[in-house]
């Protein structure tokens, strides 16, 4: 048949971290710091409130935005941690993991031709999302001695007049980079001075290692603007359930449920239902596992400056971005050679955006013993190719 | 930092001073310290290693045995514990609230020697008022470890 494919779905790149998962999973005993998911199983009691709904047959859909106490016990959730008030009738919306809720968030407000502002480095999903949106992927390249983060400065110079919304990636995967409560001051400044949106994914909300994490929609004027992403999949050890939410004013998440009830009808069920007891109980959990986080991330701070490799403190997620620019080797070099030579696997920057060039994710959600092993390889790499230099 | 140092060192008390102040943000001699506080203060009470002897090619039978007692004017409990606890053979002895006063674990190398240490020394003791002895046929789980199962990454290598 001839012109059997969309342009525009043909046209995306694909995913820099599919190729390099091609590789690995070829490599039977290969150590693996590429995983975007967290090591723990999902806490027994809320996998048992999964299987409870199971066993009580409510095997059915639930509303087209979720199941009301879920969305209810969301609003609590952020009245809690941020202070901010969400109506759960009318501007929550459970979706199929935060992924879902970035794809019709993108479609609920962009017209052909809208710029979107994303970070990079960041998760792999925006830019594509945007641009089968109809919108134009505007890329801002964070840079390491902002330890990433998005400054005042980079967002006011990529605003035009195009530039309908801004997507902001923190606590950030893949660079672990935080955003405080002066750094959002200063950004919501021009948001609010150029008028335009914030997608706020804050998926990793819970794993911050300095503070409590900050969002957004507690500066000024910014709630009636954001539409914010978070989910059950990191601070709960949920990835597999595929849930998230979306809240935001109420305009949006019309257009967004609409959007939502054409394509996916609603989240899964069983998942919902163990999404409830997660936010009535799951806060001892939470911090069990963040502990957990911390040590390990210190473990590796610690084991990086030991090897001389420069690499600024994350203080989110559970990803640490060590810069390799002293080997001469682009990413994917350095990541495929570490591969070959130590069967140590790490996800080249580059799959995060053009300007992760000359860094790697690691990722932290794996046993220290695991992490120790692999690090000893990583020194022993490092060491062989400072000498070959 | 004490909370999180204890839970660390339950899990694995073979970690090196130099990782547990790595992991735990500290100075090396603020560990040292501190275990030495732990260890004085009778907090820490012991360094043990966990055996699933079950593996091994050692016979070993363990039982759990509920003890009802006459508790003794001005001491309690305490001076039936004490009695029981002396036996070499006896893990672990502790007061209970329930059906039943002391609950006493027991090893020894056959049924025959548990049975035994039960009728002729725990039940001819003078406050005892009665036993009641269940034998361990399987452990799954001992001190939050599981034992029957060893732990399988089974996430995809690689994801965003």
């Amino acid at each position: 048949m001839k012109d059997m494919l969309s342009k525009q779905a043909v046209g995306l790149k694909p995913s820099g971290i599919r190729k390099f998962f091609d590789i690995v999973s070829e490599m039977e005993d290969a150590i693996s710091l590429g995983v975007g998911e967290p090591d723990f199983d999902t806490p027994w009691h809320i996998r048992d409130e999964g299987i409870y709904s199971l066993e009580k047959g409510r095997t059915f859909y639930t509303s087209n935005s979720g199941l009301v106490e879920l969305r209810q016990e969301i609003c609590n959730y952020i009245k809690r941690k941020q202070g901010v008030d969400y109506d759960p009738k009318h501007e929550v919306l459970i979706t199929v993991g935060g992924s879902e809720a970035i794809d019709i968030g993108m479609r609920a407000v962009i017209n052909p031709g809208d710029e979107v502002l994303i970070p990079q480095p960041s998760f792999v999903s925006y830019e594509p999302c945007a641009i089968m949106a109809g919108g134009v992927p505007v890329i801002i390249e964070l840079k390491e001695e902002n330890e990433f983060r998005l400054t005042a400065e980079e967002l006011e110079s990529a605003i035009t007049e195009k530039t309908k919304i801004l997507i902001l990636p923190f606590p950030n995967n893949p660079t672990g980079a935080i955003m405080e409560r002066k750094d959002l001051e200063t950004i919501a400044e021009v948001i609010r001075k150029h008028d335009i949106l914030v997608m706020s994914d804050e998926i990793y909300a819970e794993l911050t290692y300095k503070e409590k994490h900050v969002s957004i929609i507690e500066m000024e004027g910014m709630r009636e603007r954001t539409i914010l992403i978070n989910g059950f999949s990191k601070a709960y050890a949920m990835t597999g359930w595929r849930l998230g939410y979306a809240c935001g004013p109420r305009e949006i998440l019309e257009q967004m449920t609409k959007l939502h009830q054409f394509a996916i009808m609603c989240a899964p069920t069983t998942s919902q239902y163990a999404a409830v007891e997660a936010l009535r109980s799951g806060d001892d959990d939470v911090q069990e596992m963040k502990t957990a986080y911390n040590q390990r991330r210190r473990y590796l701070i610690n084991a990086f400056r030991e090897m001389g490799l420069s690499c600024f403190e994350p203080f989110g997620a559970f990803y640490i971005f060590p810069c390799i620019k002293e080997f001469g080797m682009t990413s994917e070099e350095f990541a495929e050679r570490f591969l070959a030579e130590e069967k140590v696997a790490v996800v080249p920057g580059t799959a995060f955006g053009d300007c992760g060039e000359g860094f790697l994710r690691i990722s932290y959600a794996y046993s220290l013993d695991t992490l120790k092993l692999a690090i000893g390889k990583l020194a022993d790499f490092v060491g062989r190719l400072r000498q070959q230099k | 930092m004490r909370e999180e140092l204890l839970k660390i060192i339950e899990r694995n008390s073979r970690i090196d001073l130099k990782e547990l102040a790595v992991i735990l943000g500290v100075e090396e001699i603020d560990v040292v310290n501190e275990l030495q506080a732990l260890e004085d203060e009778g907090i820490i009470c012991g360094y043990h290693t966990m055996i699933d002897w079950e593996k091994t090619s050692i016979e070993k039978v363990s039982a759990l045995i509920e003890v009802r007692v006459t508790p003794q004017r001005g001491q309690g409990f305490d001076n039936i514990a004490e009695r029981i606890y002396k036996y070499p053979e006896v893990t672990s002895v502790y007061l209970i609230s329930g059906g039943y006063d002391l609950l006493v674990t027991l090893e020894g190398k056959s049924l025959k020697e548990i049975s035994g240490f039960v009728s002729d020394k725990l039940s001819t003791l003078d406050s005892v008022l009665s036993t009641a002895t269940h034998f361990i046929l399987k452990k799954y789980k001992d001190h939050g470890t599981i034992l029957t199962k060893k732990y399988e990454d089974t996430r995809e290598k690689v994801s965003p």
